[in-house]
Formats: structure tokens, C-alpha cells, sequence
């Protein structure tokens, strides 16, 4: 285990999981409740890997992800009011509504989607690195993907490039085990997924995705080492998503057994367990986080219910950059 | 006999029995076993005929698609299944530059009997990279064949037949079908593959379709009924090769044509149809022929926006209105 950091740092961490963690719960509700419709995939048990990576980064990098990003985006500072609207498919959304659950973006913030086809934010992401290099030396581009994506020809194509290139991304590979219900091993034949990236002479190194200091430790050497040569670098984080894929998985591929041995590793309960016994964290400071957390999650789900809708005769809208705009 | 059976469970039973018939037969996609099918369309199967006939393929498109054209040319009948025509995008240069030309590059040395299987269609708010209509595309490729069961009868029997064309064949199941019922006999099997179907007859106005727009043609044509038009079905059923002569008989019966299509209008495969009938009945119209097609958007998530950006049947019947007062 990690050494703690201070106390604020240690309740900072654990906010930002825990805000994530009911933010995702609420979504489950309300996608029950019909509010939130089309695909919604959550991040829950995963939350550490979104925290302890963005928090590291600085506004000028860029952050892509998949489907799966609500944790990434509220980590890097997208509002809960433009997400959650967003998924209400309001036109106060950070993508107006046009996107939902699987395409959030917020150009502001850096955060550039929001991809649902696997491997495919993985090319984007060199590209990316390739504008960063150029015209803001030190800047770094961030891609968060699933290990499915190791399958996808674009996963190989990308990470040769960026180290054939010299380019200045960090891949983060949230390996959860699963892409929908292909366990790891049974779609790959090298399952140590960072041994790929080092066949392409980028470092990388396997993390506990379920421990929220290992991941920030990762982060802080990865992104120090690619801001000094700007070249890639590679974590591979393992982890565990708790809920089914999507919310049309029937979950027949795998034990509920095996789901409880991961939730005993559940990044929140071992991270407050530690903080606790150093005594940087108590129930009280943890409840008026949950309250804090409570009302944000309360605002934004007023804001996204009195939110308008878009008007139908702006269907035709952004398809195309106006003429004229820069 | 007969039972009543949806769509999703016609396509199942399709497979069972292309399974059982033929040893040659494999069906190989993502989540195709142990998910049980990303549309359930394979649920079960694995069980029965084994994990070597029920093969989950990793994230590959690229990959398994061109396996699949391999062991189709090497003596094996594979049905691969692509989860949704979007992530075709990414075996399309296996489909279209291989599957399609290997039997003429070789000098028709060789034969591709593959069938690909792909879901299709918006409606369900997936948004743009889930949502797409692209079976024009396949359609403009010679050395394919391109099918779209609209019914639970073509979808049970269409993929017997597909697998019996000597030719690569691509079947489009519009993911807003798959709950559809209808009462199939019980020994309901093979259809051919070879021409349209007039679903409804009518005098007034042909409404030509096919695969998950046939439900809103239909129902257009119940209200057009009811307006006093009276409006032909077509379904189309296979979009290569198109059937030229069912489209020219339902025009030069009716002199007037609404084509309805979910690809977006520019470079639809109702532009194609239009042209067809420009070419082959032009003399037999009484109006102007239209279309009912996606408004040009990348599909939008947020519900109102993703119908509006649809083909309606408000649409289908407003424009088969306005052509049949046409004089
Ligand atoms: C190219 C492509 N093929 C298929 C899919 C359907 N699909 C969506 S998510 C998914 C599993 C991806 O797993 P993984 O990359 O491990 O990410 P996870 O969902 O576990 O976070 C699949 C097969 C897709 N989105 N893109
Ligand atoms: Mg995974």
C-alpha cells in the first residue's frame, strides 16, 4: 500500500469517488424512471482510475474516453447540471442534447468526448498529442479506453504511431476484465495487456486500478516522464465495473461470487478504511460530504427537469461550422 | 399448424436449423455465446451446437469478418454476425474489397458463400454512432447481394436461403423489428430471395419500402384508407439485385410513388428506386414521384429530435396526399 498523502489531499480523493459513485447511482435511478434513455454504461467500482489521473493533469492537456466517461468528465470540472442535463437530453447539456450518455464533451474544459466506437478515441487521441506538440510544448493528451479496445486493429495502429511519432499521450487501459461478456481471456491471447505497448518501445506498467494512491502515483510518474521527453506512456489499471454493461445486460457470463470478492476491493471502502486508520478521515467529515454531494446531485437533477427543450426547428443545426466562424 | 413467434425468435429458429442442416455452418460474432446475443438473437445456441459453432470474437471487426471470408472461400458456410451496421464501418474494407471482387478478380476461380448479418436503425436513442442506416451503401457494391427481412417470415427464412447463394449476401435486421410477431406455419422455413412483395394492394399510389420502414408504410397506408386513397405496399425485400419489374408493375398500376427510406436523402438508395422508375415507367407517372427519407443530421440523441430527424408516417401520408391530388 501507498503512503497517505495530508489530509486534505486524502479527503479531496475520496470526495471526487464518492461524487462519481452517487452521481452514477442516481443516473441508474433515473434511467429507470425513464428520464435518461438510449445506452447508459456505469463507471461504478471504477472511479478510482478517472481520479487519480485527471486530478494530475493541467487545463491545457486534452482528456478523450469511451461510452463510459461520466466520471471523467465530472473529475476534469464538466458540471453536473451540463451532464446530467445532458443525459436528459436537454439543450443546456454539454453537447446540447444531441449527444447523451455516450458523447459528453466540453471543449472549455478539454474534454473531447465521449466515443462509443471501440478503439476509435485512440487514433483521435495521437492527433491530438500531434496539435498539442505543436503548438503548446508540454501539453499532453490523455485516452482512457477499455482492454476490449486491444483487440481493435486501431489500438495497435494508434500506439505505434505515437511512439513511431514521439507524441505526448498517455494511455490509460481501464481494464475491467470484460468488454459486454467476453471475459479477458477468452479474447486475448496475450492478456497482459501493457506487454502490447512495450512490443511498440512505450513504457508501461500494470496498476491497481482499485487503489486510488497506486493510480495517482502512476499518474504523477507517467505524465512527469512524458511532459520531460514528450513521449508516450502507457498504465495499464486493473479493475472491476460492479454493475452490469449496460442496462440491457442480463449478466449471464458471470458469478455473482466473483462480483462480491472484487466489491470487497471496492476503491471507496479501502480508500476511507486507510484514511480512517491514520485518522485523516471520520464519519463526520464523511457525511457532510454526502450531503454536500447530495444537493449538487439534487441541483442538477432540478436543473435537467426545468431544463427546455431544444426547439425542432434547429434540427438541421451543427451539422456544419456556420461560414464566417473561426 | 402454426404459432405465433416475434421476429427475434424467427431469426433464432433460422439459426438453429442452418445449424442443425449443415455441419459446414458456424455462426461467429461478438457476444454472440456467452452474452447470449447482443440482440438475444443467438441465446441458447452455444448450448446445443457447441462453442466451435458459437464462436465469440474479440473486438475485431476487421478480423473476424475477413476469417470469415477465408473459411467461406476455403469450404466452410460462416454466418458472422456484426453486432450493428456502424461497426461494419470497420470491416468494410473486407467486405467491399474482398468478399465483393475475390470470385471476378480470380477469374471466377473462386466463390465467397459468407453471410453477414448486421442490426441497423435508429429509434431507440442511441444516438449518431449507434444509430445508422447504411444498407445503400452494400447495396451500391456488385459482388454482394444485399437482403432486409421486413417480416417474421423473411426472417426466418431469408438466411436459409442466404446461405445457400454461392455468393457473399448481406442481411440488414432494423433493430426496431425484432419484437415484431407475426403466425408463421410450423414448418416455415427457406423463402426466396429473388423478388418483392406487394404487402397491401392498392390503386392510387405506390408506397415503396423495405425492412423497418414496411410498419410505417403500412400504417400510412391504413390512414391513406381512410382518407380515401388507396395505397400499395411494396416491400422491396432485396435491394440487390433490385427487382425492377415488381417496381415497374406497382407504378404503371397506381402512376404514382412515394419511396420511403431511412438513409439520409442525399445518395439514398430511394434515389436509386426514383431513378429506376425515371428510366422505366417515366411515361406511366401522373405526378411527381417524392421521398420520405432521414432529414440530413447525424442522429440525435434526445428523443423529440431523433423523431423529427425520422421518416414519419405523418410524412408518408402527407406525401402520398399531396402526389395523389396531383393531376
Ligand atoms: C467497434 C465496436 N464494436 C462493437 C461495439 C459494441 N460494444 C460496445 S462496448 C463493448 C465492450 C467494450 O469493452 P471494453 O473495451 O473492455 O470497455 P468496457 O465496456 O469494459 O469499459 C462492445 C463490444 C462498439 N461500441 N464498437
Ligand atoms: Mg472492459
Amino acid at each position: 500500500m501507498s503512503t497517505l498523502p495530508d489530509q486534505a489531499r486524502c479527503h479531496a480523493l475520496y470526495r471526487q469517488m464518492l461524487r462519481i459513485r452517487r452521481f452514477e447511482e442516481r443516473c441508474g435511478e433515473l434511467y429507470k424512471q425513464q428520464k435518461i434513455r438510449g445506452f447508459l454504461h456505469l463507471y461504478i467500482g471504477e472511479e478510482a482510475i478517472a481520479t487519480g489521473v485527471i486530478d494530475r493533469l493541467e487545463p491545457r492537456d486534452v482528456i478523450s474516453a469511451t461510452y463510459r466517461e461520466h466520471g471523467h468528465a465530472l473529475v476534469r470540472g464538466v458540471s453536473m447540471r451540463a451532464i446530467m442535463a445532458e443525459m436528459y437530453g436537454k439543450v443546456a447539456g454539454c453537447s446540447r442534447g444531441r449527444g447523451g450518455s455516450m458523447h459528453l464533451f466540453d471543449v472549455q474544459r478539454g474534454f473531447l468526448g465521449g466515443h462509443a466506437i471501440v478503439g476509435a478515441g485512440l487514433p483521435i487521441a495521437v492527433g491530438l498529442a500531434m496539435a498539442r506538440k505543436r503548438l503548446d510544448q508540454g501539453a499532453i493528451s490523455v485516452c482512457f479506453f477499455g482492454e476490449g479496445a486491444a483487440a481493435e486493429g486501431e489500438f495497435h495502429e494508434a500506439l505505434n504511431l505515437a511512439a513511431l511519432w514521439e507524441l505526448p499521450v498517455l494511455f490509460v487501459c481501464e481494464n475491467n476484465g470484460y468488454a459486454m461478456g467476453t471475459a479477458l481471456a477468452r479474447s486475448e491471447s496475450q492478456t497482459d495487456i501493457h506487454l502490447k505497448a512495450q512490443a511498440y518501445k512505450i513504457r508501461a506498467e500494470v496498476v491497481d486500478g482499485m487503489d486510488v494512491l497506486a493510480v495517482d502515483e502512476a499518474a504523477q510518474r507517467a505524465i512527469s516522464a512524458i511532459r520531460a521527453d514528450l513521449k508516450p506512456y502507457f498504465l495499464e489499471c486493473r479493475t472491476y465495473r460492479f454493475r452490469p454493461h449496460s442496462m440491457f445486460d442480463p449478466e449471464l457470463y458471470r458469478e455473482q461470487a466473483e462480483v462480491s470478492e472484487w466489491k470487497k476491493k471496492d476503491p471507496l471502502l479501502t480508500f476511507r478504511a486507510q484514511c480512517e486508520t491514520a485518522g485523516l478521515l471520520d464519519e463526520a467529515a464523511v457525511q457532510a460530504m454526502e450531503q454536500e454531494i447530495a444537493s449538487e446531485i439534487e441541483d442538477a437533477v432540478q436543473f435537467s427537469e426545468q431544463a427546455e427543450w431544444e426547439a425542432e426547428s434547429d434540427l438541421l443545426k451543427d451539422v456544419y461550422t456556420p461560414r464566417g466562424a473561426p | 399448424m402454426s404459432r405465433t413467434l416475434s421476429y427475434r425468435e424467427a431469426l433464432h429458429d433460422a439459426h438453429f436449423q442452418a445449424l442443425s442442416e449443415d455441419p459446414r455452418v458456424f455462426l461467429v460474432g461478438e457476444d454472440v455465446n456467452c452474452y447470449g446475443g447482443t440482440y438475444a438473437v443467438s441465446k441458447g445456441l452455444a448450448d446445443h451446437f457447441g462453442a466451435d459453432r458459437v464462436i465469440d470474437a474479440p473486438l475485431s471487426e476487421s478480423g473476424f469478418v475477413g476469417a470469415g471470408i477465408g473459411a467461406a472461400m476455403g469450404g466452410l458456410r460462416p454466418i458472422v454476425e456484426v453486432m450493428t451496421v456502424n461497426f461494419s464501418l470497420l470491416a468494410l474494407d473486407q467486405i467491399v474489397n474482398a468478399a465483393a471482387t475475390l470470385r471476378h478478380m480470380s477469374g471466377g476461380q473462386i466463390s465467397v458463400p459468407l453471410v453477414i448479418r448486421m442490426a441497423m436503425g435508429a429509434g431507440r436513442q442511441l444516438a449518431a454512432q449507434h444509430s445508422h442506416s447504411l444498407e445503400g451503401w452494400y447495396a451500391h457494391v456488385p459482388g454482394l447481394r444485399v437482403v432486409a427481412p421486413a417480416t417474421v417470415a423473411d426472417a426466418r427464412g431469408m438466411l436459409l436461403t442466404a446461405l445457400a447463394d454461392p455468393d457473399p449476401v448481406i442481411i440488414f435486421e432494423h433493430v426496431g423489428l425484432l419484437a415484431l410477431t407475426d403466425e408463421l406455419p410450423d414448418d416455415a422455413g427457406a423463402v426466396e430471395i429473388d423478388h418483392a412483395a406487394v404487402r397491401r394492394e392498392g390503386s392510387d399510389v405506390s408506397l415503396i419500402t423495405w425492412g423497418g420502414n414496411l410498419p410505417k408504410a403500412l400504417e400510412a397506408a391504413r390512414q391513406l384508407e381512410a382518407a380515401g386513397i388507396s395505397a400499395e405496399v411494396l416491400d422491396l425485400r432485396t435491394l440487390r439485385p433490385l427487382d425492377d419489374a415488381a417496381i415497374v408493375a406497382s407504378v404503371s398500376k397506381t402512376h404514382r410513388a412515394v419511396v420511403i427510406d431511412e438513409m439520409w436523402k442525399t445518395g439514398s438508395f430511394a434515389a436509386e428506386v426514383c431513378t429506376r422508375i425515371m428510366e422505366q415507367a417515366f411515361f406511366e407517372l401522373d405526378a411527381p414521384l417524392r421521398r420520405v427519407c432521414s432529414a440530413e443530421v447525424p442522429i440525435p440523441y434526445a428523443r423529440h429530435m431523433e423523431l423529427a430527424a425520422l421518416p414519419s408516417v405523418e410524412q408518408i401520408v402527407q406525401a402520398a396526399t399531396e402526389i395523389a391530388r396531383h393531376e
